[in-house]
C-alpha cells in the first residue's frame, strides 16, 4: 500500500522551512520517541511582549513529521504566543491540503512540540503554566490523540 | 538521472516475456480445458511452459502448480504440508522469524488451529543454524518451512542442509523461494526441498503469476475449489499469457545465472563498499551468506520513509524494507528479529539491484545516499544527541 502526500507536503519535505537550532531560544519542547519513529524538537526565541521572533525545528521521522513540524513553524513565526497555543492539528492538516489517515499523528505531535516549547519558556520564566496534554509528553510516544481532531 | 533500484519488490518485465505474452494475447485465447482447436493449442502452450519451468527447478512437469502470486503458493504448500501431518497426528512445524508475511501469517493461522510452531533464532546476520533445527525437531513435526534468500536483507539460508536433514527424518520441507529462483541455483533434488513458492514477477515476468513445485510422492489437496485445472488441484481457468511468459523469463534468467550473478554481485559489493563508508551505517544480513541483488544498510539518527522519499526526489527508486509492509508504522519485523533496537531499525533502506542495472547508476547512487543522509541527520534531533557523545564525524 503506498500513501500518497499531498503536494504540499511533498513541498515541505523537500525543501523545509526554518530547520535547525536557536542558540538564544527561552523555550525548547520535545515530544515523541526513537522508538515509535518520530521525534519533534521546537526552539522558540520569544520577545519580551511575548512574540515569537524565531523558530527552529529539528525532526527525525517520516516525510509527513518533516513537513508538518515545517508548516507549523511557519504558522507560528512572527505571532504573539497566545495566538500560537491556539494552534491545532488539525489546523496543520488542513494547511498541508491533508494527511493521509495514518500519518494524522504527525500532526499532533507538531502541535504537541510548539505547546511544548511553550510550557518550557513559562517553567524558565517561573510562570506556573498548565501544559494541555501532560499525556503525550509522559507517555512521550506517537499515536496519542488526547481529544485532538482526526481527519 | 532515474535509477530503479526496487528489484526486490518487482522487476520490469524482460523483453522476452513481452514478447511470449503478447501472442499468447492475441492468437492463444483459448480455453486450454476445451476441446477444439484453440484450446488445443493453449493447452499444448502451457503443457511446454510447465516442462520448462520443471527443468529450470530440475522437477518433472507433473510437479509444478501454476499459481496467482508466491504468496498463495506459500499459503497453499504450508496449509497442506499442515493437513497432511495432522491426518497422522503431527502438529508441530518449523520456521524463522523473518520469514515473508505470506508465510508467517499462515502459520499463525495454524497455530489458532492448534499447531505449535517453533521459530528458530536467526542471530544478527540472519541465518538459521543447523544445530539450531536440530534441537528443535520433535517426533510430532510434520513441517520445516525456511526461506531459500530473505527479501529484505538478502541472506541465503543452508538450504540443501536444511533439506537433507529434514530428509533424513521424514519431515516436510518446504522453501519460500521467490527471492531465489531465477537468481541463484536451485534444483529441487540436491537441494532436497519437497515444496518450494516462487513468483513471476521477481524475475521479469508479469504480475500475478506464480509457481508452487510439490513433490510427486505428497498427497496435495486442492486449494482452490473449481474446474480440472492444475490437474484437478487448482480451480480456475489457467492464465496462459502470464504463465507463457512466466515460462519464458525464468528459462532467460536461468540461461544466464551465472552471468548475471557475476554483474550483479560486483554492482552488490561496490555499492556495499560505498555505502560503509558513511559514518553510523551498519550493513544487515550476512556477509557470506548474501543473494546477488539485495543491499540493505540501517543508518543512525534517521528514518526510513524520509530516507527514501527524499532518493526519490533523486531519481533514485528504493524501499526502507519489504514493499509489502511499507503502508505500516512499524520497522521491519526482519530487522527487529536480528535483534536490532527499533530506533535503529527506524532508520533502514533496501536497494536491491538486477542485471538491468548499471555501475554508473550504482556510482549515482552512491553520490545521493550520502549527501541525503547528511541533510536528514542535520535536522535530526537524535543525531543532534549523538554528538553530545561522540566527534562529528563530518567535521
Amino acid at each position: 500500500m503506498a500513501m500518497e502526500y499531498s503536494e504540499k507536503v511533498m513541498e515541505h519535505f523537500a525543501h523545509p522551512h526554518n530547520v535547525g537550532t536557536l542558540e538564544d531560544a527561552n523555550g525548547v519542547g520535545e515530544v515523541g520517541n526513537a522508538k515509535c519513529g518520530d521525534i519533534m524538537r521546537m526552539y522558540l526565541k520569544i520577545s519580551d511582549d511575548e512574540i515569537i521572533e524565531d523558530v527552529k525545528f529539528q525532526t527525525f521521522g517520516c516525510a509527513s513529521a518533516i513537513a508538518t513540524s515545517s508548516i507549523a513553524t511557519d504558522m507560528i513565526k512572527g505571532k504573539p504566543l497566545a495566538e500560537a497555543l491556539t494552534l491545532t492539528n488539525k489546523a496543520v492538516v488542513e494547511a498541508l491540503d491533508g494527511l493521509p489517515a495514518v500519518k494524522i499523528h504527525c500532526s499532533v505531535l507538531a502541535e504537541q512540540a510548539v505547546k511544548a516549547a511553550v510550557a518550557d519558556y513559562y517553567k524558565r520564566k517561573g510562570i506556573p503554566y498548565e501544559h494541555p496534554c501532560d499525556g503525550c509528553a509522559q507517555e512521550g510516544c506517537c499515536g496519542h490523540d488526547h481529544g485532538h481532531e482526526e481527519e | 538521472m532515474f535509477v530503479y533500484a526496487d528489484n526486490a519488490a518487482t522487476t520490469a518485465m524482460s523483453k522476452t516475456a513481452v514478447d511470449a505474452m503478447l501472442p499468447a494475447m492475441h492468437e492463444l485465447y483459448g480455453n486450454p480445458s476445451s476441446l477444439h482447436r484453440k484450446g488445443r493449442d493453449a493447452n499444448l502452450a502451457l503443457i511446454r511452459a510447465r516442462e520448462t519451468v520443471a527443468q529450470c527447478l530440475n522437477a518433472e512437469p507433473r510437479e509444478i502448480y501454476f499459481t496467482g502470486c508466491g504468496t498463495e503458493s506459500d499459503n497453499w504448500a504450508i496449509t497442506e504440508a499442515a493437513r497432511l501431518g495432522a491426518e497422522r497426528g503431527k502438529r508441530h512445524i518449523i520456521s524463522d522469524p523473518i520469514e515473508h508475511h505470506a508465510v508467517l501469517h499462515t502459520l499463525k493461522k495454524l497455530e489458532k488451529q492448534g499447531f505449535q510452531v517453533t521459530y528458530l533464532p536467526v542471530y544478527e546476520d540472519g541465518v538459521v543454524r543447523l544445530e539450531d533445527l536440530e534441537k528443535a525437531l520433535r517426533e510430532d513435526t510434520c513441517l520445516v518451512t525456511i526461506m531459500f534468500s530473505n527479501n529484505e536483507i538478502g541472506t541465503v539460508q543452508p538450504i540443501r542442509e536444511i533439506g537433507a536433514l529434514c530428509r533424513e527424518r521424514g519431515i516436510l520441507f518446504h522453501t519460500d523461494a521467490v527471492q531465489a529462483v531465477g537468481h541463484i541455483p536451485v534444483d529441487v533434488e540436491a537441494d532436497n526441498i519437497d515444496m518450494l513458492s516462487l513468483s513471476g514477477h521477481k524475475f521479469h515476468a508479469p504480475k500475478g503469476v506464480g509457481a508452487l513445485y510439490c513433490k510427486k510422492s505428497i498427497r496435495l489437496r486442492n486449494f482452490i475449489e473449481g474446474g480440472a485445472q492444475e490437474r484437478d488441484k487448482r480451480g480456475g481457468t489457467e492464465a496462459i499469457p502470464a504463465i507463457l511468459a512466466m515460462a519464458a523469463a525464468l528459462e532467460e534468467s536461468c540461461a544466464h545465472l551465472e552471468e548475471n550473478r557475476v554483474k550483479v554481485c560486483a554492482m552488490r559489493d561496490k555499492l556495499i563498499a560505498g555505502l560503509s563508508r558513511i559514518p553510523n551505517s551498519r550493513c544487515n544480513g550476512s556477509p557470506d551468506h548474501r543473494a546477488p541483488g539485495i543491499v540493505s544498510f540501517c543508518f543512525e539518527g534517521i528514518e526510513g520513509e524520509s530516507l527514501l522519499l527524499r532518493l526519490d526526489l533523486a531519481g533514485i527508486c528504493a524501499s526502507s524494507g519489504s514493499a509489502c509492509t511499507s503502508g505500516s508504522l512499524d520497522p521491519s519485523h526482519v530487522l527487529l528479529a536480528l535483534g536490532m533496537p527499533h530506533e535503529i531499525a527506524h532508520g533502514s533502506l533496501r536497494l536491491s539491484l538486477c542485471e538491468y542495472n548499471t555501475m554508473a547508476e550504482v556510482d549515482y547512487i552512491l553520490e545521493q545516499v550520502p549527501q541525503v543522509v547528511r541533510e536528514l541527520r542535520q535536522m535530526s534531533p537524535v543525531w543532534s544527541r549523538m554528538l553530545e557523545t561522540m566527534p562529528d564525524p563530518y567535521r
